[in-house]
C-alpha cells in the first residue's frame, strides 16, 4: 500500500522541483482538456508556451509584453512575500494597487498641464505613499486592536474600487472627455508619461522597479537583520519574541512595504500601459500576485521566474484564443490547474511517498 | 490583337482570379464579455456568425472574448492586427483609447469602435440609438406598474446609459405622472451575481418593473423567482423569459452593419465615418410584446415605435427641463445629437444623483 511519511526536514530537491513538476503536470492535464475541446493538444500547449517567445509573427511584439505583464505581478508579489514569510496575510494588494494609481495620477493631474522633470518623481512618491497609507489601515488595526488583517485588507479592496469609480466619474474625470468617465490620458502628457525607456523592449519604469525590488529583497532576506527578523517571526514566533523582535514592528514593516510596492505598481501601470484612471482600471493584478508569490516559493528569484511564467500563460492564452479559437474560460481553467498542481505536488516537499506491503499494515 | 496585348490581357486575367483568391479578408472582433452572456456580446457574436455565413470562404473571422478594458485591450487588439486581420471591431466603449493607440500603429488595418467618439483615418465609430427603444420600454413600464415604482439596473455613468434612463423615465412619466425611478449603479457590464442582487434588492423595495442596462439574464431570473414583476430583454431578446417577466425587449442587430463594412473592405471603399442608427435602419429592434401586456398598451407601444421609425416623433422633444429645474428643450424643440452623445445630466423628475 501507499503511505505518506512526513520528512524530518522539507526536501531541498522538491522545493525547487515541485514548481517544474507542476508545470509539466499542468501541460499534460491542460493538453487533455484542450483535446476534449477538440483542439490539438500539442498545438495548444505550443501556442501558450512557445509562440509568445518564438513565433515569427508575434514574438517581436509579445516578448516585450511579457515584461509589461510580469512587471506589476512581480513588484506586488515581492511585497506580499515579505508578509507571507512572517505570517502576515495581506490579501488586499489589489486595493493598495488602486490607491497607488489614484494618488499618483491625482498628484500629477493637479499640476496639469505644467511641464517639469519634477512631476514624474513626485507622482512616483505619491503612488507609493497612497499604497502605503492604504496598507497602514489593516496594519494599525491589527497592532492596536488585534483585528484580522486578512478580512480588513480584503474588504478595503472593495472600498478602493468604489473610490476608483467615484474619482473616475468625478474628481479626476477628463474635462475634455465629453462627459465620459475616465481621467486624462497620462501618456499624452510628457511630464507624467511612463513610456518605454528603450523602444519596443517593454521596459518601463515599473519593470525597472520590479527588478530593483527583487535584488533589494534578496539582500534584505539574506544579509539584513530585518530580513532575519521577518523569517524568524514566521517560522518561530515565540523564539522571535524572546530574541526581542517586536511583532507590531514586523507587521507595520511588512504591510507597509507590500502596500508601497503595490502602490508603485499601480502608479506605473496607470501612467504607462493603462494610460488613464478609469472605472475598471484594476484587472486583478493584486490577486494574481498572491499566486505568483506562492508559485515563486516566496523567494525573490522564484517570484521573478513565477511572474514571467504567469505572464506567459496570460499572453500565450490570448494567442491560443485568437489562433485556435479556444474559449476564454479554458485559459482561466488552465491557470487554475497550474496552481492546483503546484499545491498538489507540494505535498512531496514535506512528505515522502512510501510503498509498503499490505501485510505489514 | 497583337501578341503584346494578348499577353497583357492574359496577365490581367491571371491576376484577377489570383487577387480574388488572395488570402480571405480577415475580420476580428474584441468582446468585453463572454460570447455566452445572452446579451450584448452574444449579439455581437451572432453578427460575426452572420458575417461568416454571408461571405462564406471569402471572409475569415477571429474573436477574443472577455477582454478587460485598459492595458490588456491594447495587447489583444495589437495581436489581432499582427495575426493579419484587415478589419477589427472593438465592441465596447472602454476600448476607445486602446483602439486609437493600436490604429495609429497599423495604418493599413481598418478599425470600427462601438459607442465611442474618437475617429481617425482608419477608425470609424458606430452605435445604435438605444434610447429609441427605451422610450417604448418606458411607455409600457409606466402603463403597467402598479406600485408606481420602477427599478433600473445601470452599468456605468456614461452618456449612453444616462440617455437610456432619461428616455425611459420621460415616457413612463408621460403615461403615469406618479412614477418613480430607483437607479442602481452596478459598475459592471456583466456580473450575474451582482446583477441578480441588484434586482432582488429593487424588488424587495417594491419596484414591480425592472429595467436593466447590464448584459446578463440574471435580473430576468430574479424577477421570475419573485413573480408579478415585469422586465425587458436587454441587447438580446432573452426570449426564454417570455411571456413574463420579460414582456418585450430591445435587440441590437449588428449583422447588417458588419456585413456592410466587411464588404467595403473587400471592395476597397472603406472610409472613416461615424454612424448612429436606430429603429428605422434596423440596428435597434423591439422584441415581441407578449400577451402579459394589455392590448391597448401594446398598440400604443407599436404606434410609438412607428412614429419614432418614421422620424415623426423624437423621444427627446421639449418641453424638457434638467433635473435642477433649468430649461433644456423648449416646447417642440428636439435634442441635437451632440448633446445626446455627451449627455451627463438627468431630466427633471428623476431623483438621486449621477455618481461623480
Amino acid at each position: 500500500m501507499i503511505a505518506l511519511e512526513r520528512r524530518r526536514q522539507p526536501s531541498r530537491v522538491w522545493t525547487w522541483a515541485a514548481p517544474l513538476a507542476a508545470v509539466v503536470l499542468t501541460m499534460i492535464l491542460g493538453g487533455a482538456m484542450f483535446a476534449a475541446l477538440g483542439v490539438a493538444p500539442l498545438e495548444a500547449i505550443r501556442t501558450i508556451f512557445w509562440d509568445p517567445l518564438f513565433n515569427p509573427q508575434f514574438a517581436s511584439y509579445s516578448r516585450p509584453q511579457l515584461l509589461v505583464k510580469a512587471g506589476p505581478l512581480i513588484l506586488i508579489a515581492i511585497g506580499l512575500s515579505l508578509g507571507f514569510r512572517a505570517g502576515i496575510w495581506n490579501i488586499g494588494a489589489e486595493g493598495q494597487y488602486i490607491m497607488g494609481a489614484i494618488c499618483g495620477a491625482g498628484a500629477g493631474l493637479a499640476f496639469y498641464p505644467a511641464s517639469s522633470v519634477l512631476i514624474f518623481p513626485m507622482m512616483v512618491l505619491a503612488g507609493a505613499l497612497g499604497g502605503w497609507a492604504w496598507a497602514m489601515i489593516p496594519a494599525i488595526l491589527k497592532t492596536r486592536f488585534g483585528t484580522n488583517e486578512i478580512l480588513v485588507s480584503l474588504m478595503l479592496v472593495y472600498v478602493a474600487e468604489s473610490i476608483l469609480a467615484s474619482v473616475s466619474s468625478g474628481l479626476l474625470r477628463n474635462p475634455d472627455g465629453m462627459g465620459f468617465p475616465g481621467s486624462r490620458n497620462l501618456r499624452e502628457w510628457g511630464s507624467a508619461a511612463n513610456n518605454e525607456l528603450i523602444a519596443d523592449t517593454g521596459m518601463h519604469w515599473g519593470v525597472v522597479a520590479a527588478f530593483v525590488a527583487v535584488i533589494l529583497t534578496y539582500v534584505l532576506l539574506t544579509r539584513h537583520i530585518q530580513g532575519f527578523n521577518i523569517r524568524l517571526s514566521g517560522e518561530a514566533p515565540r523564539a522571535a519574541r524572546f530574541s526581542g523582535v517586536s511583532p507590531a514592528r514586523v507587521v507595520i514593516f511588512c504591510l507597509g512595504t507590500a502596500g508601497a510596492l503595490a502602490g508603485l505598481a499601480g502608479f506605473f501601470e496607470v501612467s504607462g500601459p493603462a494610460g488613464q484612471i478609469s472605472i475598471d482600471f484594476n484587472s486583478g493584478y493584486g490577486f494574481t500576485a498572491i499566486i505568483v508569490a506562492f508559485l515563486g516559493r516566496l523567494h525573490p528569484v522564484g517570484i521573478l521566474l513565477a511572474g514571467l511564467l504567469m505572464a506567459l500563460t496570460y499572453i500565450g492564452g490570448e494567442l491560443a484564443q485568437l489562433m485556435l479559437g479556444v474559449p476564454g474560460a479554458s485559459i482561466q481553467l488552465f491557470q487554475g490547474m497550474l496552481l492546483f498542481c503546484l499545491l498538489g505536488v507540494d505535498v512531496f516537499t514535506n512528505y515522502r511517498l512510501r510503498l509498503s506491503r499490505g501485510e505489514t499494515a | 490583337m497583337n501578341r503584346r496585348t494578348l499577353l497583357a490581357s492574359a496577365a490581367i486575367l491571371a491576376a484577377a482570379p489570383a487577387f480574388a483568391q488572395d488570402d480571405p479578408v480577415k475580420a476580428g472582433f474584441i468582446y468585453v464579455g463572454p460570447i455566452g452572456d445572452g446579451g450584448w456580446t452574444y449579439e455581437h457574436n451572432q453578427a460575426r456568425l452572420a458575417v461568416e455565413e454571408h461571405f462564406g470562404d471569402a471572409v475569415e473571422t477571429v474573436y477574443q472574448e472577455s477582454v478587460p478594458e485598459g492595458a490588456d485591450a491594447v495587447r489583444a487588439i495589437t495581436q489581432m492586427a499582427l495575426s493579419g486581420a484587415d478589419i477589427i471591431f472593438t465592441t465596447s466603449f472602454g476600448y476607445m483609447d486602446p483602439t486609437m493607440e493600436v490604429a495609429a500603429k497599423f495604418p493599413d488595418v481598418k478599425f470600427e469602435h462601438a459607442t465611442g467618439y474618437k475617429t481617425a483615418d482608419n477608425v470609424s465609430t458606430y452605435s445604435a440609438r438605444f434610447y429609441e427603444g427605451r422610450a417604448i420600454q418606458g411607455h409600457i413600464a409606466g402603463s403597467m406598474t402598479e406600485t408606481n415604482k420602477i427599478g433600473y439596473i445601470a452599468s456605468f455613468p456614461i452618456p449612453e446609459v444616462i440617455r437610456g434612463i432619461n428616455s425611459a423615465y420621460l415616457h413612463a412619466s408621460k403615461v403615469n405622472p406618479d412614477v418613480e425611478f430607483s437607479v442602481v449603479w452596478a459598475y459592471t457590464w456583466f456580473d450575474p451575481a451582482k446583477e441578480a442582487d441588484a434586482a432582488r434588492a429593487l424588488i424587495e423595495n417594491g419596484n414591480d418593473v425592472i429595467l436593466q442596462h447590464t448584459d446578463s439574464t440574471a435580473p430576468q431570473a430574479a424577477a421570475q423567482e419573485a413573480g408579478d414583476v415585469i422586465t425587458f430583454g436587454q441587447a438580446s431578446d432573452m426570449a426564454e423569459y417570455k411571456p413574463q417577466p420579460r414582456v418585450s425587449s430591445i435587440i441590437d442587430d449588428w449583422a447588417p452593419y458588419y456585413i456592410d463594412r466587411v464588404q467595403a473592405v473587400i471592395d476597397g471603399t472603406w472610409e472613416s465615418q461615424q454612424v448612429w442608427h436606430g429603429i428605422d435602419e434596423g440596428m435597434v429592434e423591439i422584441g415581441e410584446i407578449t400577451d402579459a401586456v394589455p392590448e391597448e398598451v401594446r398598440e400604443e407601444a407599436l404606434a410609438l415605435k412607428e412614429e419614432i421609425a418614421s422620424g415623426e416623433y423624437h423621444p427627446f422633444t421639449g418641453p424638457i427641463n434638467r433635473q435642477d429645474g433649468s430649461a433644456w428643450l423648449a416646447e417642440g424643440e428636439t435634442a441635437d445629437d451632440g448633446t445626446l452623445l455627451g449627455m451627463d445630466f438627468y431630466v427633471e423628475g428623476l431623483t438621486g444623483e449621477i455618481p461623480n
